[in-house]
């Protein structure tokens, strides 16, 4: 980190919000469906018509800022911003200006791997709009057809506009983690990248260290960003070329237009975006259309209520509760509420945090993965997996052979102790294990010297025959014998 | 007496007493259509077979006694400006000459509900844009008493059709008086209602928070008959307000007591003919019989009335009218013929060295939105979008826009503050009676000076009527009713009281037969 120059990123981000019908009709909003099929005189903008707002979507937009700590507008209105564009069929979009129903919160990012200390991301406002429909077309030289499909026009979209408080590529992609999660955990979205219901762009510039002090570069616009990883390496890719333009051209912020630049992910560089003849303007004003919405003090204190725990309190509440690591609670919170879930339950069970985080994290979620099944549905439940987990607590089974006898569960459906069972495990009895243990120290006295001599990891090897001889001894407890033994001679 | 001078109200009882029929009823308007809008020109389009089979349908109910709904057969004419599912809807505009909504207006739903028969469309101003009818891209109505006179407008289809006998009842639309003054200048009854009491859905929009859609008819009684199936809460239109919607047919006949009437001192100055300032005044002495008192009032920004709606209704309209870029719908220019003008205009320009000026020619998209527009509105109409693109835009928004919300607030409050002293606001609807065809095209600011006394109503959002008051060349005169907010039953109530004390309402022009 000891380039002369911070880099200054903020984050624009369009979440499609999970309704089932429209922002200001009754269509459908469900993705996939065949172009134009849903679409309805209202959200075509046919003559005449009047949108009417869906009281769903501005529910889910409150849910949504309160969780990022807004400010909540009592008063709020919706505007037109006016623009021609084929995908537009009013040639405005009801968006909101200058009264948003949300603005000036904020959202905690932290850093497992510690790359970063955690801090707190502003937000300037989140407000509410309509999706505009999808076009495919060939504008520049006239010959193809167009194709317009407004199956996605009127879709409600959140629009969560931070402050530029981001300081590397890295915070920018953390930013966004968090931001989907708390989104996933609220429902409000499903957040698929894929499907267009989450878009980023980004602004990005730099603050150069020169003998007359900071000076800010001009601010790019990066759109096309289409995963977080294509986000955090557009952003890498666009500070250096920053600094290069920086080297050459000395040019300063507000020294040439804003522009937009669009990533390839492929070539992984950006490329510049045709200008706009000039810069535009939208023209805002209230939609005559529709009533200002107002929001009571019970509709808040309703919205509070219904939040549930969020992933951050969430996180916190793991560390505490059950003795875990940032780096563990970030895992699992990250899964998801199902498999915070299990955790807990299995935890509680077991009555070790640690010993249940290395299980779920490690074998639950990567039996999950294979099965492609959500923890809900998966058929081995805490409670069995428990029974395995006590068992390990108990020393009648070590981690080794415990993880085995999961799998063997996994495959047959089977309870631990059936498998266990079946598999000749049982607790060797404290009397056969001395007996064992003097008889090993008997038959290799050079072991035992090593041991004497200042080398306990020798009892390895005595462990090594133990287990062929018995394969259910507990290795820790026979090390302990080991020791204790050799000790006394 | 011929049905055609009959009100909505008596030729109801007739209908139920069996002493004439639909069809009958129907026959007879679309015979005075068929004789005298070739010279008129009130309607747009009529579909005779389409009227008669619906009348048929309603009489035969009627027969065997089923219900039918409060208009029971009337047939009512319909301004072009009404979405009428699967039937052309032009609003006067080359724009949506082909258009054809797959969904009716609320309003007309309401009226197929109530049984009216929709005897055809009627002519206005170019998505009523205009006081004269003459921006209608298809014809030019002209005032039943005299040809070669305006009928106003917007709504002067809908004014000149009720006068001229061819259709008893008629639905208009009133941005910034398009009911009321081509009811004045016609010698109609019509009523703008308050701002929310009838749904906007399926109204094709010219300035959003302005429109709203009213009855006209031969009498006070038949607007209150009309306006009771017209008005309610809807939930297609947020800005509609759900306040209960009084039985205004009955209300109608009950006169008022103790009613207290302000007359307006702005409304008597410069401009205002004397044969209209005199029989306002003979109106306002018919009250006084009628026992009301009467007050000097002021209503101080009403001044500042056409200045304001000219900023807000150009700006709501530039919006409102953007859809209409051949995109979607609407008129598109010929494309192959413009892609291949432009390819010469870069072809000239190449050769020509100016290969700067080839760059920036207009992308075909951009040319075909500009032509489509270019071709499919009127230049009343473009100069609309003109100014409201301009008071929109960054640099001028504050100085016009947001000061003309301000000035329409200044507005309303004159009004709260008049209604807390007054019932009723009385005064001219018009400064003159009908002016000549032509008389005021090439002079668009004093075309927009017809709407001096009628636009405040609209920055208000409150409810007004125009009832005929008077004669003067043998052309119509009107008398505006104001009300506060909701009281469209006083307004109703008001303007019967005077009907019944006069015959104004009674006059016919030559065209409409005596039996
Ligand atoms: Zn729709």
């Amino acid at each position: 980190m000891s380039e002369p120059y911070t880099i200054i990123i903020g984050l624009e981000v369009h979440v499609q919000l999970a309704t089932r019908t429209k922002l200001f009709c009754r269509c459908s909003t469900k993705f996939g469906a065949p172009p134009n099929t849903q679409t309805c005189p209202i959200c075509i903008g046919m003559p005449g018509t009047l949108p009417v707002m869906n009281r769903e979507a501005f529910a889910l937009g409150l849910k949504t800022a309160i969780a990022l700590n807004c400010q909540i507008a009592r008063f709020t209105k919706w505007d037109r911003k006016q623009y021609y564009y084929p995908d537009l069929p009013k040639g405005y979009q009801i968006s909101q200006y200058d009264l948003p129903f949300s603005q000036d919160g904020h959202l905690e990012i932290s850093d497992p791997k510690g790359r970063f200390k955690p801090k707190r991301i502003g937000i300037i406002r989140a407000h509410l709009e309509e999706d505009a429909g999808k076009s495919m077309h060939d504008e520049v030289s006239g010959q193809a057809d167009s194709k317009i499909d407004l199956n996605r026009t009127g879709t409600p979209l959140l629009e969560i506009v931070s402050q530029p408080d981001m300081r590397s590529p890295a915070e920018a992609k953390a930013y966004l983690q968090e931001l989907k999660l708390l989104l996933t955990y609220l429902g409000v979205s499903d957040c698929n990248m894929q499907e267009g219901s989450l878009r980023v762009d980004a602004n990005i510039n730099l603050h150069v260290d020169t003998p007359e002090g900071k000076v800010a570069t001009p601010i790019v616009e990066v759109k096309n960003m289409n995963s977080f990883r294509a986000v955090e390496r557009a952003m890498e890719y666009e500070a250096v070329r920053h600094w290069e333009v920086w080297q050459e051209t000395g040019q300063r912020l507000g020294q040439v237009p804003k522009q937009t630049r669009g990533w390839d992910d492929t070539a992984m560089i950006t490329r510049g975006q045709r200008h706009k003849e000039e810069s535009s303007d939208y023209r805002y004003f209230p939609d005559p259309d529709l009533v200002p919405v107002v929001t009571t003090d019970e509709e808040l204190a309703a919205v509070k209520s219904s939040l549930g725990e969020l992933p951050a309190q969430m996180r916190t509440r793991l560390e505490a509760k059950y003795g875990i690591k940032p780096y563990d609670s970030d895992v699992l919170v990250s899964a998801g509420q199902g498999l915070v879930d299990y955790y807990v339950e299995l935890a509680d069970l077991v009555g070790d945090g640690k010993l249940a985080s290395n299980w779920v994290q490690q074998d639950v979620m990567r039996t999950l993965n294979e099965q492609k099944v959500e923890p809900a549905a998966f058929a081995m439940r805490p409670k069995q997996l428990g029974e395995l987990l006590t068992a390990i607590q108990k020393g009648e089974i070590d981690t080794s052979r415990a993880r085995e006898v999961f799998l063997e569960m996994v495959a047959s459906g089977k309870s631990a102790a059936d498998v266990m069972k079946a598999q000749g495990i049982e607790k060797v009895d404290e009397s056969e294990l001395i007996a064992l243990c003097q008889e090993l120290i008997a038959a290799n006295p050079k072991i035992v010297a090593d041991i004497q001599g200042g080398k306990p990891q020798a009892a390895g090897n005595l462990i090594g025959q133990a287990k062929k001889k018995n394969p259910n001894i507990n290795p820790g407890r026979f090390r302990e014998l080991v020791v204790e033994l050799v000790g006394k001679m | 007496m011929s049905v055609l001078r009959q009100s909505a109200t008596e030729l109801l009882a007739k209908l139920n007493a069996g002493e004439v029929t639909s069809v009958q009823l129907t026959q007879a308007h679309l015979d005075q259509i068929k004789q005298h809008d070739g010279q008129v020109k009130a309607f747009l389009r009529v579909d005779p077979a389409a009227a008669l089979a619906r009348a048929k349908e309603i009489d035969d109910r009627r027969k065997a006694k089923k219900p039918l709904g409060l208009l029971g057969g009337l047939p009512v004419a319909i301004k072009d400006l009404l979405c009428t599912e699967g039937e052309t809807t032009t609003c006067g505009s080359k724009m949506l000459e082909h258009f054809k909504p797959p969904y009716d207006a609320t309003v007309i739903k309401k009226l197929k509900a109530a049984d009216a028969v929709l005897i055809g469309k009627t002519n206005l101003d170019e998505f009523a844009m205009g006081g004269s009818t003459e921006n209608s891209a298809y014809q030019k109505t002209a005032n039943p008493w005299d040809l070669a006179r305006t009928p106003g407008g917007s709504s002067g289809g809908a004014a000149a059709c009720v006068a001229a006998g061819m259709a008893p009842l008629s639905i208009g639309t009133d941005t910034g008086g398009s009911i009321r003054q081509p009811a004045a200048l016609c010698g109609v009854t019509g009523l703008k209602p308050t701002y929310g009491r009838v749904s906007r859905f399926g109204l094709v929009a010219f300035a959003s928070s302005l429109d709203q859609i009213g009855p006209l008819a031969r009498t006070a009684e038949d607007a209150a008959l009309l306006l009771e199936v017209l008005a309610g809460h809807d939930p297609l239109d947020s800005t509609s307000v759900d306040v209960p919607v009084p039985k205004y047919s009955e209300t109608v006949k009950q006169p008022l007591k103790n009613l207290r009437i302000g007359l307006v001192r702005e409304h008597f100055g410069e401009g205002l003919e004397p044969e209209v300032e005199k029989a306002v005044r003979d109106a306002v002495e018919v009250y006084k019989s009628l026992g009301a008192t009467v007050k000097d009032i002021s209503l101080p920004h009403g001044k500042y009335g056409v200045a304001t709606y000219y900023i807000i209704a150009p700006s709501e309209a530039s919006s409102n009218l953007a859809r209409y870029d051949g995109v979607h719908y609407g008129h598109r220019t010929n494309e192959k013929q413009m892609v291949a003008e432009l390819a010469d205009e870069r072809n000239k320009l190449v050769a020509a060295g100016k290969t700067a000026a080839a760059e920036a020619l207009d992308n075909p998209l951009v040319r075909m939105y500009r032509r489509s527009r270019a071709e499919g509105f009127g230049p009343e109409v473009k100069r609309r979008i003109m100014l409201g693109t301009y008071a929109l835009s960054a640099g001028y928004y504050d100085a016009y826009y947001l000061k003309a919300l301000k000035v329409r607030r200044l507005i309303r409050q004159d009004y709260d503050v008049a209604f807390n002293e007054v019932d009723l606001i009385v005064g001219p609807v018009t400064t003159s009676p009908a002016f000549k065809l032509g008389e005021k095209v090439d002079d668009p600011l004093s075309m927009y000076l017809v709407d001096l006394y009628t636009v405040s109503a609209n920055l208000a959002g409150i409810g007004g009527i125009s009832i005929p008051c008077g004669m003067s060349r043998n052309l119509p005169l009107g008398l505006q009713l104001q009300a506060p907010p909701f009281e469209e039953e006083r307004l109703l109530r008001a303007a019967h009281m005077f009907q019944q004390a006069t015959d104004w309402h009674q006059q016919f022009p030559a065209m409409v037969p005596k039996a």
